[in-house]
């Protein structure tokens, strides 16, 4: 027994570099499994406020590119209003209207709220960024994130209080469906965590017509994603011989290097749409089950 | 000013320009990620004890990883070092604490080239020891390589720019202070 304590006094040092080297190797295990640590919504509201009074000073610097963005999206909203739209007096023309608070059925899939970014990287292999937004102002996880001029930017991936935690495109375990605007096809984009100009578009067949600066839309197949944003245009096309699928580099839409105003997007059906997945999934295997 | 404020201070600073200037600024290359943060525990006295060294080393680490969003990462790596540092000084400049005319590392205080060897060595520990972490979580073994040197290289630079520009002014011990 006093060998034992011997031991432990003698090299008490080392044991103490052993256990804090063990606490931090589990920290970082753990989080990347599940996107979670321990005490992070703690530290997130601390980062989250010291990272609001920087972007203050920040924002500045860049406002004249924003507000460049911000007109032209207002521009492109004002040509959608209804007064630009004349009926021709005919008397016999079919009238659809154009504005979506009608009475004929539709409802409200997508909701969208605005958010400013307030810390963002580009440099690391796993880039998230932080948004002023948490669940107190209803943002919860897999909400998705499009930045001003409409092109997406990531997925939610960790709420606190007053700020969220944004998964960026620009990050290695990052995967989001989509579409190429011009065929319809379907792909994943992803990110090789080289360039954080360039993303990856996987799983297009090389039957598929496709060219250099074709456009790619997040797809509507997504959960996340609503349809139709800008994902990025091809830049550079390569066939896989292996897989007999395209491996299309795609030059990103946003501009991730001045990320400022966001807007997070909510599917409203997303809860029932998981659960129907899910729900799928397990009738099926067990159906297998039983005829086994 | 005391030690212990003129510290908290210097990690104030060495944070803030960690996560809004290095991190922040487009990187020269994918490999190159410039880091300084961890001089501060290479600018930590003499006389701090090793146990307390471990612990100011794994916080330094930690407060870095929640700005980065890897918790774990850095804090692994500056213990490390935190851990290697007295064993490095004693190896370089066999003294007691209290032999040493400075409180702190520094070329003054250690003359340039042990300085140089205990900056280096410990710099290549903390990339070494960082990359691989996480290499093991993706990555290839090339870029493992490629990085952990281009990284080392550019924080020498670094740190012996700041070294030059910022003679740190430390009062000379005497023995009727």
């Amino acid at each position: 027994m006093r060998n034992i304590f011997l031991f432990i006094s003698r090299y008490r040092t080392f044991i103490t570099f052993l256990l804090l080297q063990v606490v931090a190797l589990w920290f970082l295990f753990n989080y990347n499994r599940f996107h979670r640590a321990k005490f992070l919504g703690v530290a997130n509201e601390m980062t989250g406020r010291v990272n609001t009074l920087y972007n203050k000073g920040e924002d500045y610097f860049t406002l004249r590119e924003e507000n460049r963005r911000v007109h032209k999206m207002n521009d492109s909203l004002l040509n959608l209003l209804p007064r630009n739209f004349l009926q021709r007096d005919t008397g016999m023309q079919m009238i659809q209207d154009s504005v979506l608070y009608d009475t004929s059925g539709s409802y409200r899939r997508y909701f969208s709220r605005p958010a400013t970014v307030v810390y963002n990287t580009v440099n690391a292999q796993k880039n998230y960024i932080q948004i002023n937004r948490g669940s107190g102002q209803g943002i919860r996880d897999n909400m998705a994130v499009v930045s001003s001029n409409g092109s997406a930017v990531g997925v939610v991936v960790n709420v606190s209080t007053n700020f969220s935690q944004v998964m960026s495109l620009l990050h290695v375990q990052n995967s989001v469906s989509a579409s190429l605007k011009k065929t319809g096809d379907f792909g994943t984009v992803e990110w090789d965590g080289k360039d954080p100009r360039y993303l990856t578009l996987k799983r297009i067949p090389k039957s598929v017509d496709v060219k250099k600066g074709d456009t790619v839309l997040t797809s509507p197949v997504s959960f996340n994603f609503p349809p139709g944003y800008l994902l990025g245009t091809v830049t550079d096309l390569q066939l896989d011989n292996t897989t007999g699928m395209y491996l299309l580099k795609i030059k990103t839409a946003a501009n991730f290097y001045n990320l400022q105003q966001v807007h997070v997007i909510e599917n409203m059906d997303r809860e029932e749409q998981v659960k129907l997945f899910d729900e799928t999934k397990k009738k099926i295997e067990q159906v297998k089950k039983s005829t086994r | 000013m005391s030690d212990f404020l003129r510290n908290i201070l210097r990690l104030a600073a060495f944070i803030l320009i960690q996560v809004y200037v290095l991190n922040k600024i487009p990187h020269l290359h994918r490999f190159i990620t410039p880091y300084i943060y961890y001089l501060f525990i290479l600018w930590l006295p003499f006389s701090v004890s090793r146990m307390v060294l471990l612990v100011i080393g794994f916080l330094t680490g930690l407060i870095l990883d929640y700005f980065m969003m890897t918790p774990g990462l850095h804090a692994a790596a500056c213990l490390l070092i935190a851990y290697v540092r007295p064993f490095i000084i004693n190896i370089l400049t066999p003294k007691e604490a209290s032999e040493f005319n400075y409180r702190e590392p520094s070329p003054k205080a250690m003359q340039w080239t042990p300085y140089a060897v205990y900056v280096f060595i410990l710099t290549l520990l903390h990339h070494g020891y960082m990359v691989l972490l996480e290499w093991l979580d993706v990555g290839n073994f090339l870029d493992f390589l490629i990085k952990v040197v281009a990284t080392t290289g550019i924080s020498l630079l670094l740190i012996f720019t700041a070294e030059l520009l910022f003679p740190r002014r430390l009062k000379f011990r005497t023995n009727t202070a």
